[in-house]
């Protein structure tokens, strides 16, 4: 078989993230911390953010789970460290209308590696899988505010 | 058994998904249904449809008929002695829950315990937690062997004279394990405890007799035994049921109703409230006609055969975990080393292969076995050799893409 449309999946960039994952582990105490899991195949994730005056100074990730999961909290912890709230909270609309297979509007937002994960809107089976790190951030940074 | 022409019965198995023949290998999550039961549903709507119990009219007699005729289908096909402990429910979930509301509720006090066991699907074990939560009873746990069985002497060692209600599941549907269910009610009954059993995975791959076993309560479910959705069976003995309250009230319950007060029609109608499934309780009718044709034996037999085929295929692969004990039931949990039970999913699922992922509704057996998730292929009468074949080189391609994605 050919395997075209499992590599829209599971691009090298994603396997990349999976193996070798950004950020993982934790932040100090004063750090939010929050748990979230896919109630569908029992995966966990914890997501730790650092923010302070509006902007999410560190962000780290531990847990369980799928390539696709864990790839995208690799991914995301990359993506918004260092930025505003607002901008994470941007970014992860993005994330999700990528996720719906919508037209994506970038503007000034980039999303570097994030993009590798567009394939999986093909999958619907998996979404759940990718937005779950992005879930749990925004849980985090809304509590935050 | 001739399976080709099972199969033949199974319009649904006839089609091709990612371009490759359909493998459907997730027979314990729902299985497929045949035309005769299609049919059935199809041809209650088309000529007789019409409310039960009440109409004095030609369609509600015939649609009446034909539901307790499936009633009926339903006590003879797992040896219950009357029609009245057959209640029809949404489903092996509503029909343990209704146990555990009505029963449980008015028999339980503080101090009494309910034993289950770490193997059960959360749905034989949150309606437990919530009784004891709501009586102050205590739920305990039996213990499991390394290999996930249920050893009697653990069994006489847990349940106790406080023990009130045993619940334990016929058939894992992670682990394959057929549990000694006959001698662990018989101890149940020693202490003067009720044995509840979830037969979901039981009651479609094997010849079940409710009376042989001496449980007080089974529950199953038609949706995996060829029947629709929406559809599934309680069965209690009649004293116990004769002394317990219905947990839905209205509708087709009811025997005469006051200002302040009603009462309740017989058994089994008092525990079927509201409009009753009965398009489901035809389609499972005609299910039971359609397993009971072929024999369930003679689909036993089948599937016996299948899961040795199988084992030996799963166990000669190398980098793979199969979980559970040797002699099982028809299925497979596994994993692939270094491969997510979900990512293998979706590449068998690019090769036509439809298998479960995820925890099984089993989380505090995940727990036990010490993995998040795992990947699952279960087998029914439909099912060939060949499928285990496709499933096995499927499994090579899924080892061989992720080792070559890295």
């Amino acid at each position: 078989m050919s395997f075209d449309n499992l590599d829209t999946l599971y691009r090298q960039v994603i396997m990349d993230h999976y193996k070798n994952p950004r950020n993982r582990g934790t932040l100090a105490d004063d750090a939010l911390t929050i748990d979230m899991n896919n109630p569908t195949c029992g995966d966990r994730i914890q997501i730790h953010l650092q923010v302070n005056d509006g902007i999410v100074e560190d962000a780290k990730f531990e847990g369980e789970g799928c390539s696709i999961s864990l790839s995208s909290a690799s991914m995301m912890t990359q993506a918004i460290k260092g930025k505003k709230v607002d901008d994470a909270l941007k970014m992860s609309k993005i994330f999700s209308d990528m996720m719906l297979g919508k037209e994506v509007e970038e503007d000034d937002i980039d999303l570097g590696d994030i993009e590798a994960l567009q394939g999986v809107s093909k999958f619907p089976a998996r979404i759940k899988c990718a937005t779950l790190a992005w879930k749990a951030m925004e849980k985090g940074v809304g509590e935050e505010q | 058994m001739d399976v080709k022409a099972i199969r033949e019965q199974f319009p649904i198995l006839n089609q091709e998904i990612n371009g490759h023949p359909l493998v459907y290998l997730d027979s314990s999550a729902t299985s497929q249904k045949p035309v005769s039961v299609i049919k059935a549903v199809e041809d209650y709507y088309k000529q007789d449809n019409s409310n039960v119990h009440r109409g004095v009219h030609t369609l509600g007699t015939r649609a009446t008929d034909k539901y307790e005729g499936a009633r009926e289908k339903v006590r003879n096909f797992i040896n219950a002695s009357s029609t009245k402990e057959v209640i029809f429910t949404r489903g092996t979930t509503t029909s343990i829950n209704t146990v555990a509301y009505s029963y449980a509720r008015a028999n339980l006090k503080e101090g009494d315990e309910i034993v289950v066991t770490p193997m059960e699907h959360h749905s034989n074990i949150i309606p437990w937690q919530q009784a004891a939560k709501a009586t102050g009873a205590n739920l305990k746990y039996l213990p499991l062997r390394p290999d996930g069985t249920i050893e009697m002497e653990d069994v006489k060692d847990t349940i106790t004279d406080n023990t009130k209600i045993v619940a334990v599941m016929h058939v894992s549907n992670v682990l394959g394990t057929i549990n000694p269910i006959k001698e662990i009610a018989a101890v149940a009954h020693q202490h003067g405890a009720v044995m509840m059993v979830d037969g979901a995975q039981s009651v479609p791959h094997m010849q079940v007799d409710v009376q042989d076993l001496d449980c007080d309560f089974y529950a199953f479910s038609g949706h995996k035994m060829c029947g629709p959705t929406g559809i599934g069976v309680l069965y209690g003995k009649r004293e116990l049921l004769e002394n317990m309250e219905p947990v839905e009230f209205g509708g087709e319950m009811i025997d005469f109703v006051n200002l302040y007060d009603s009462t309740w029609k017989e058994l089994p109608w008092k525990f079927e409230g509201g409009t009753p499934i009965i398009a489901g309780a035809i389609g499972l009718g005609a299910a039971i006609d359609f397993l009971t044709d072929i024999g369930m034996d003679n689909i036993h037999d089948h599937e016996e055969q299948l899961i040795a085929y199988a084992m030996d295929r799963m166990k000669a692969f190398d980098g793979l975990t199969i979980y559970g004990p040797e002699q099982r039931a028809a299925l497979i949990t596994f994993n692939l080393t270094d491969v997510h039970p979900h990512d293998t999913a979706t590449v068998l699922d690019a090769e036509g292969i439809a298998v479960r992922a995820g925890h099984h509704c089993a989380q505090p057996l995940m727990k036990w076995l010490e993995v998040t998730a795992t990947a699952r292929a279960s087998f029914y009468l439909y099912n060939t050799p060949e499928d285990v074949d496709r499933l096995v080189e499927g499994l090579n391609k899924t080892k061989e893409y992720f080792g070559d994605v890295f």
